[in-house]
């Protein structure tokens, strides 16, 4: 990702020959025929190797990786995509530290599909779960270590040494003794074209000797992002393309029916021709604000599906209200399917000195992610397709769009530019992508479609984070202390939404957050009642934990008054024995200055208040502290939110800080402002107007520390979020004296 | 239609009523100036329409007239927004990025009006939404800017 790699996302030249054959020859090289070459520019494919080879383990052709050029910049595919985690600045350092080649010299790209990038845990390829560096670290950095073992192969034939004898310093290999020195580009051909050794055979360096890895190191891609030069799916073009608008049934499941004013549609200055597609009509035209006047133009009957229809689908009804909805799954009976359960509650709550109880929800929330959804799709004269698109997925795309097609996998060229925010929006959702339309549209126009979805678009088929309503109730003894906790939720978890119910099992999705507290709390039960949802459903940052969090550590607030507890101290109490946690939530107390709950008041003379909160999602563990007040309009405003985050052990601490300040920002624009309300089946927000995200007037300053407790790597794009929204809403509850139960604040009346 | 754009004078045919954005997307090729809203919301689409900031997504072609337009792809041929460029970078400001070419923008604009704005002025113009939450370094580089003193590299 640097200015003078003239390698675009898309084939922004049109038809250029040099490049696609360049696409196309990566393509094939790095796709499921593994074991072919990529070295240099122009070098001709040798498919008579490929063919003999065999099919290796994910991350271990080393070719499909890396390409080192003959100015000695390194070429590497990413399996992971960049939507602004850092994640390519942090593969470059991974690789770069084990084949000795200075990260800054790397030139990032997504992988197209294929066998060789299915690296999380070795079997799956996702850019989600947090799961990008630490699933794939150790693989990673082998990679890099079988590319320098394959230089240094090179390096003793040509300088005729053995191998033994040789070093590297970035770039280069050495051979001390004769002062010989060979750059890694002049190396790159030979080296390349041997066998990939056995990824047994090499050696990692001792992380002592770390030169990059742990280093603050500037992201590769901000330059071409702080000058309008990166491209995302939305940028893309291709020669011959035209550009389409569409509008979406008002509710899912319903049909385009007659097009009232078709022909007058289609008369419009500009427009080339009006489509019926499933859910929706689309208009194409040559410009896309053409096709976008005439999408909006179209007056269409949307027709109910039949009952049979209705069955196999996800179907709104013309009656649905958000409000009425909540209602149902707070008043959801039932004691649910067991997600995790400790000790025995029953005698626990027979003997208790105190109990507490409480229903708390969640909302429903948007990804609102700034770059819409938009695809291009491009079918070509050997019958393959090419498209361009947003996704975190790249062979699940692949898959399903050749089924779409009626093409074989290999005839699917996934292209995945960059991502303009995801936060679990780029995955396959029904209904939510716009490939099948652009695929449809390329099909029926024969020419390369572009599809963007407007905003108003976009929000009215967002799969959304899912709504719970959970029963809690706890058990005191007679000091105060927590000594039993049920939690059972009614909710639809994501993953259930998109696989089918198993009515079986919990879908862990639905409940995390809820379990897996550290908090040594004797005797607990957490459960889910499954309560189906006519929207689409879908991950949104953090997941589970994004409203768990906020709905366990609220509670646990709860239980602290009832008992006279202050909640910091209970919390340390409840961790006690934890050196990792006791060390987080000492560490975040610091760094906010020393805990003090309040309610207090602060040198402006306003009255404020700290709450506290904690989560361990994705394999990492943090606590936040949030100060607030309420200003003249009664409504939140946050001050200062104090994270520590513990993801074990970090790869970029400069990324890590960021990643925790983005996070936690998301966490303050769920709690004080953002749900989605359906009223008679439709969102009523389709626009930033009516669906507002944080402003930079209502963002706090974030103060982080990272703490690297040494445990198993956890990650980061996602922890650093839970445990905010729950901060803000234990403070406001201190604050007004009045328990927060659902979010947004800004909904709720706490002027006192 | 004549349109001034980066110093050139362009000839364009879109109908008068299209938004100078899409002006710039389709019919100019420029990528870099962004569509995120189409309402004047999340100011994407900011570019400069002599020297002064405009949300290109509600501003209609027939509008534009002789002024000026500057959109991020001349960035760098300005010296404000060199310098605007610079500090983004110094501070790693972008995250996924697809908002920062509107904040470059606004930076630019309101740094060229006024060289030294204070707090309270740098809040009033930097109002454009980032999903990423990049505000506190987007602050950071602002204060920087007006010589407000702000920490350099805490926030890498």
């Amino acid at each position: 990702m640097n200015d003078h790699d003239p390698t675009p996302a898309c084939d922004l030249a049109g038809d250029s020959p040099q490049n696609l054959s360049r696409r196309r020859f990566l393509q094939t090289s790095a796709g499921v025929a593994t074991g072919a070459l990529v070295i240099g520019m122009g070098i001709p494919l040798q498919p008579a190797r490929a063919a003999g080879a065999a099919q290796m383990a994910p991350g271990t052709n080393v070719p499909a990786f890396l390409e080192i050029r003959p100015d000695n910049r390194v070429r590497f595919l990413s399996p992971f995509n960049e939507g602004g985690q850092g994640i390519f600045t942090g593969m470059a350092q991974i690789v770069g530290e084990e084949l000795d080649a200075d990260p800054e010299s790397f030139i990032v790209e997504n992988a197209p599909a294929g066998h060789d990038y299915l690296v999380v845990f070795g079997k799956m390829r996702i850019t989600g779960g947090s799961f990008s560096t630490r699933s794939s670290y150790t693989t990673m950095r082998k990679l890099g270590a079988l590319a320098r073992n394959m230089l240094l192969q090179a390096a003793a034939t040509r300088m005729n040494a053995p191998i033994g004898e040789l070093t590297t310093e970035p770039g280069h290999v050495i051979h001390k003794s004769t002062g010989q020195k060979i750059a890694y580009g002049d190396l790159a051909k030979d080296a390349l074209d041997l066998p990939v050794p056995d990824p047994k055979s090499v050696t990692l360096k001792d992380p002592k000797d770390f030169r990059w890895i742990r280093q603050p190191l500037k992201r590769l891609d901000v330059p071409e992002k702080s000058t309008g030069k990166a491209i995302y799916a939305m940028d893309c073009k291709v020669e011959g393309m035209l550009h389409a608008a569409v509008q979406h049934a008002p509710r899912l499941g319903l049909k385009p029916g007659v097009v009232r004013n078709l022909d007058e549609v289609k008369a419009m200055k500009g427009v080339h021709s009006v489509h019926k597609l499933d859910g929706a009509v689309a208009v194409v035209a040559e410009r896309f604000w053409v096709a976008k006047l005439g999408a909006d133009a179209l007056q269409v009957d949307w027709q109910e599906p039949s009952a049979a229809e209705k069955a196999k689908i996800r179907y709104m009804p013309a009656d649905f209200s958000t409000e009425a909805f909540t209602r149902q799954l707070m008043e959801t009976k039932g004691d649910g399917k067991e997600a995790e359960t400790h000790g025995d509650l029953k005698s626990a709550f027979a003997s208790a000195g105190k109990t507490v109880s409480a229903t708390y929800h969640s909302q429903y929330v948007h990804h609102a992610q700034l770059e819409p959804a938009s695809t291009l799709a491009r079918f070509n004269a050997d019958g393959t397709l090419d498209i361009w698109l947003p996704n975190q997925a790249p062979e699940q795309f692949q898959a399903q769009i050749a089924k779409t097609a009626g093409l074989k996998l290999e005839q699917v060229n996934i292209h995945s530019p960059i991502l303009g925010g995801f936060f679990g929006r780029h995955f396959l959702y029904p209904g939510a992508n716009p490939y099948p339309q652009a695929v449809a549209l390329s099909k029926a126009t024969g020419r390369p479609v572009k599809v963007i979805w407007t905003r108003e678009q976009e929000f009215l088929r967002d799969p959304l984070r899912p709504m719970a309503a959970v029963r809690f109730r706890g058990a005191l003894d007679a000091s105060g202390m927590p000594v039993a906790i049920e939690a059972i939720s009614a909710c639809e978890g994501p993953a259930e939404s998109l696989n089918g119910h198993n009515p079986n099992k919990v879908d862990s999705n639905a409940v995390e957050g809820l379990t897996g507290k550290a908090y040594a709390i004797p005797n607990r039960r957490i459960a889910q009642v499954y309560v189906k949802n006519p929207t689409s459903l879908a991950y949104w940052r953090s997941v589970g934990h994004s409203m768990n969090d906020f709905l366990y550590e609220g509670f646990l607030d709860e239980m602290a008054d009832a008992g006279g507890k202050d909640p910091y101290a209970l919390r340390l109490k409840l961790l006690e024995g934890n050196d990792r946690l006791t060390t987080l939530l000492k560490a975040v107390g610091e760094l906010s200055g020393g805990w003090k709950r309040g309610p207090f008041t602060a040198p402006d003379g306003s009255r404020r208040a700290r709450g506290v909160a904690m989560a361990s999602p994705f394999g990492s563990e943090a606590a936040a502290i949030a100060e607030v007040s309420l200003n003249a309009a009664g409504k939140v405003v946050v001050h200062d939110v104090w994270e520590a985050i513990d993801p074990g052990s970090i790869v970029n601490p400069g990324i890590i800080k960021l990643q925790a300040m983005s996070a936690a920002t998301l966490g303050v624009s769920q709690v004080l402002m953002e749900q989605v309300v359906y009223k008679n089946g439709e969102p009523e927000a389709r626009n930033y107007d009516l669906y507002p995200i944080l402003p930079p007037d209502r963002a706090p300053r974030i103060h982080v520390k990272v703490v690297e407790s040494g445990a198993q790597m956890g990650g980061i794009g996602e922890p650093p979020l839970p445990a905010v929204p729950a901060a803000i809403a234990n403070a406001v509850s201190t604050l007004t004296g009045k328990r927060v139960r659902s979010m947004p604040l800004d909904k709720l009346s706490l002027a006192t | 239609m004549q349109l001034y754009v980066n110093g050139q004078m362009v000839e364009v045919n879109s109908d008068p009523d299209t938004p100078l954005l899409w002006v710039i997307r389709d019919e100019l090729g420029m990528t870099g100036t962004k569509f995120g809203c189409g309402l004047a919301q999340c100011g994407a689409c900011s570019v400069m329409l002599d020297g002064k900031i405009v949300r290109s997504c509600v501003t209609p072609l027939s509008s534009v007239g002789d002024a000026q337009v500057t959109t991020i792809e001349a960035i760098e041929a300005d010296p404000v927004g060199q310098r605007v460029v610079e500090k983004w970078i110094a501070h790693q400001v972008p995250q996924c990025g697809y908002c920062q070419s509107g904040q470059v923008m606004a930076a630019t604009a309101l740094l060229k009006e006024n060289a030294k704005p204070s707090r309270d002025e740098i809040a009033a113009a930097m109002v454009n939404l980032c999903r990423c939450g990049t505000y506190n370094v987007i602050n950071d580089a602002m204060l920087d800017l007006a010589g407000l003193g702000a920490n350099k590299g805490e926030t890498l």
